[in-house]
């Protein structure tokens, strides 16, 4: 006979529900995995009809994307060996290597742009969460409205002032432009999400640890920041996979010094031809950061998600 | 060790008064109650004590020095919440090195410190285990250790027993008062059990609606009560009101109810109109042939005595009387009171009035 049971669930439904969370993983990971296969082609490899699955791996796309290239005469060639194996490579195309491209600073630029801007947007969130979750503060819902309806427009929607704004101050194309304008689309989520993290937490730890005699920023920062981790974590994360990719006010302000990897992934394809496996290449280094970050972050993660569900 | 003087503190929030002027003094070492039903303004008078709230008007002086406006790390006085508060984040050796490490005491002064409080308290094996697996009872005293760890001027509790199961509250109580009969630290205790006030307190202030209804020993908030709301709050049964109207003159002994004559203390002031005259169950007594008399409602057996509870001409009344006396409910009996007992009330007040009894002992807050 079979037994039922109101917590464990009976091995038919279990079953049914593996396979839809397996299906539904196949169906989302199969292009990043496509993007990683085809970073390791040759050019001709990944245009090739039908798509190759099991194919010669090569450092091709990899070489071309983080060098620039030129032809050279065949007397030219045979008077200088190649002498590394990304040499090698070129010479297949009478090509040597002339120099880096510019993929490293953009790539760097991102680093930069994004962990600046979720740093900021966690700093800036906590405190003011803090301050919204434990003081009485004269108008704080009309505050917090305000705070949550910047982003009940898309961010792109302000693009024209923002970027008159911008060429006047002179932010345009640097880093701290870029930093504040993420921050500031940031912000709101951070100040809502922190404020349900930290309206969680029992005010009677921080008021024991004023007792212990401790200040009210001792008691902020060693009592109610370990317990907001999970929050700020989770937190962080939202921030930086947004500052990370946005991609359009990239292009319209980011045109040299701060250019972050977005908007110059796709110029890749303009500089020889379509080259899908650099492309790909440059995409497969750009998700690295956010999944190191994600996977490091992500026990904290589990349990921001399911904030509130489990404590009393 | 120290002496805490209130006097008419005040606290509002926003348009909402919590506390309105009240004032008491807790001598050093005493164990205090601060008593009343919730919503009462205890513990924002205990808070207002520790610091975790500003009086927004008033003094508190902790041995002759006013600390009213000071932050609660200046005031030197430990609290114990009612919900524990341990750092979650630490063990309990941390928990209660907390203090001590705020202070800058060095770490081998710090470690002889805990070894002491633990022995004191019993929790030696546990010191480097997390809080979050702790039993009530140990959490209790890990808080508690907490408090005392660092000797400080005086200690707050909030209902620090309220968390715990009833068997094991009983335990923790008799525990808490052999600990502060130890130490000899002023202690102010917040409840709203009454029982709890009555078997632990050396004094109690009787809270309601954010003011001081009476502050007294156990035995004269009991025998003595200043309103009828500290009468009916204090005692299981409470204290029976019989309503009448007439008028009362100094010097006067005796009363009549429904055409009875009934003694009373003799009194100090005089009144007329809306009284309630008031008597605890204890001190009703059934009699054959009283002048006085009612009918028997019901009967609640517990044991050593009974609860009868009596129809009069005044109202209901309840009395504590042995439990061998048969009283057939729907039978007419006559009642005794203990005239020395009784206590007359002002209805529209609800004040009592002063008598030969309670001489000396009112006086609002």
């Amino acid at each position: 006979m079979s037994s039922f049971s109101i917590t464990e669930p009976s091995s038919r439904s279990k079953w049914v529900a593996g396979t839809l969370v397996i299906l539904y993983a196949i169906i989302t990971m199969l292009p990043l995995v496509w993007i990683i296969m085809t970073g390791f082609k040759s050019p001709s490899d990944a245009i090739s009809y039908p798509p190759k699955v099991v194919y010669e791996p090569t450092m091709e796309g990899y070489v071309n994307l983080f060098t620039t290239r030129t032809r050279q005469t065949e007397e030219y060639l045979t008077a200088n060996p190649p002498e590394t194996w990304a040499d090698e490579i070129v010479r297949q195309y009478d090509m040597v290597i002339v120099g880096p491209s510019k993929f490293g600073e953009r790539f760097l630029n991102s680093v930069i742009i994004g962990f600046g801007s979720t740093f900021l947007s966690i700093f800036l969130g906590t405190l003011a969460a803090y301050g919204f979750s434990r003081f009485r503060i004269p108008f704080a819902d009309d505050l917090l409205f305000f705070i949550l309806s910047t982003r009940m427009m898309p961010p792109i929607a302000v693009a024209i002032p923002i970027f008159l704004m911008y060429r006047n101050l002179g932010l345009s194309d640097t880093h701290l432009g870029m930093i504040l304008l993420y921050t500031a689309v940031n912000i709101s989520l951070a100040v809502w999400l922190l404020k349900g993290f930290i309206d969680e937490i029992p005010t009677e730890y921080e008021e024991a640890a004023l007792i212990d005699g401790y200040t009210r920023f001792q008691a902020f920062y060693k009592v109610v920041l370990p317990q907001a981790a999970t929050g700020i974590a989770s937190t962080a994360i939202f921030c930086l996979i947004f500052a990370w990719n946005e991609y359009a006010f990239a292009v319209l302000l980011t045109s040299a010094t701060a250019q972050t990897a977005p908007p110059f992934i796709p110029t890749i394809i303009g500089v020889g031809g379509l080259d899908w496996p650099a492309v790909a290449a440059g995409a497969t280094i750009f998700l690295l950061p956010v999944m190191i970050f994600t996977i490091v972050l992500r026990k904290h993660l589990l349990r921001g998600i399911t904030f509130g569900a489990v404590r009393k | 060790m120290a002496q805490i003087v209130i006097k008419n503190i005040r606290k509002e929030f926003g348009d909402f008064v919590a506390v309105k002027e009240s004032s008491f003094t807790i001598e050093d070492g005493e164990f205090f109650m601060l008593l009343g039903p919730s919503g009462c303004g205890k513990t924002t008078t205990l808070r207002m004590i520790a610091g975790l709230e500003l009086p927004t008007s008033g003094e508190i002086y902790l041995d002759g020095e006013d600390i009213a406006q000071r932050p609660p790390s200046e005031r030197d006085i430990a609290f114990v919440f009612q919900m524990f508060a341990l750092y979650p984040h630490m063990n309990v050796r941390k928990n209660l090195s907390y203090p001590l490490v705020s202070q800058g005491m060095p770490r081998a002064e710090i470690k002889a410190k805990i070894d002491e409080v633990a022995g004191i308290l019993g929790i030696q094996d546990i010191l480097n285990r997390p809080v979050g697996g702790l039993s009530g009872g140990d959490r209790q005293r890990v808080a508690l250790g907490r408090a005392i760890v660092r000797e400080p001027k005086a200690f707050m509790m909030d209902e620090p027993l309220g968390a715990l199961d009833a068997e094991f509250r009983e335990h923790m109580a008799e525990e808490l008062r052999a600990l502060h009969d130890r130490m000899g630290a002023t202690t102010v205790y917040v409840t709203h059990d009454q029982l709890e006030a009555m078997q632990m307190g050396d004094k109690i202030v009787v809270m309601n609606n954010a003011v001081v209804e009476q502050f007294g020993t156990p035995r004269e908030i009991y025998d003595k009560p200043a309103t009828m709301f500290v009468a009916s709050f204090i005692g299981s049964p409470s204290m029976n009101f019989l309503d009448f109207s007439g008028s009362v003159a100094p010097e006067q002994a005796r009363i009549s109810l429904s055409g009875q004559d009934i003694a009373i203390p003799s009194m100090r002031e005089g009144a007329s109109g809306e009284l309630a005259f008031g008597v605890r169950p204890e001190h009703v007594n059934l009699s054959v042939d009283g002048a006085f008399r009612g009918r028997v409602l019901a009967a609640e057996y517990l044991g050593t005595t009974q609860i009868i509870t009596l129809e009069t001409p005044n109202g209901e009344l309840k009395a504590r009387i042995a439990s061998d006396r048969k009283a057939t409910v729907g039978e007419s009996v006559g009642i005794d009171f203990r005239g020395d007992t009784v206590t007359l009330f002002e209805r529209s007040s609800g004040r009592a009035l002063r008598s030969a009894l309670n001489e000396g002992v009112l006086g609002h807050g």
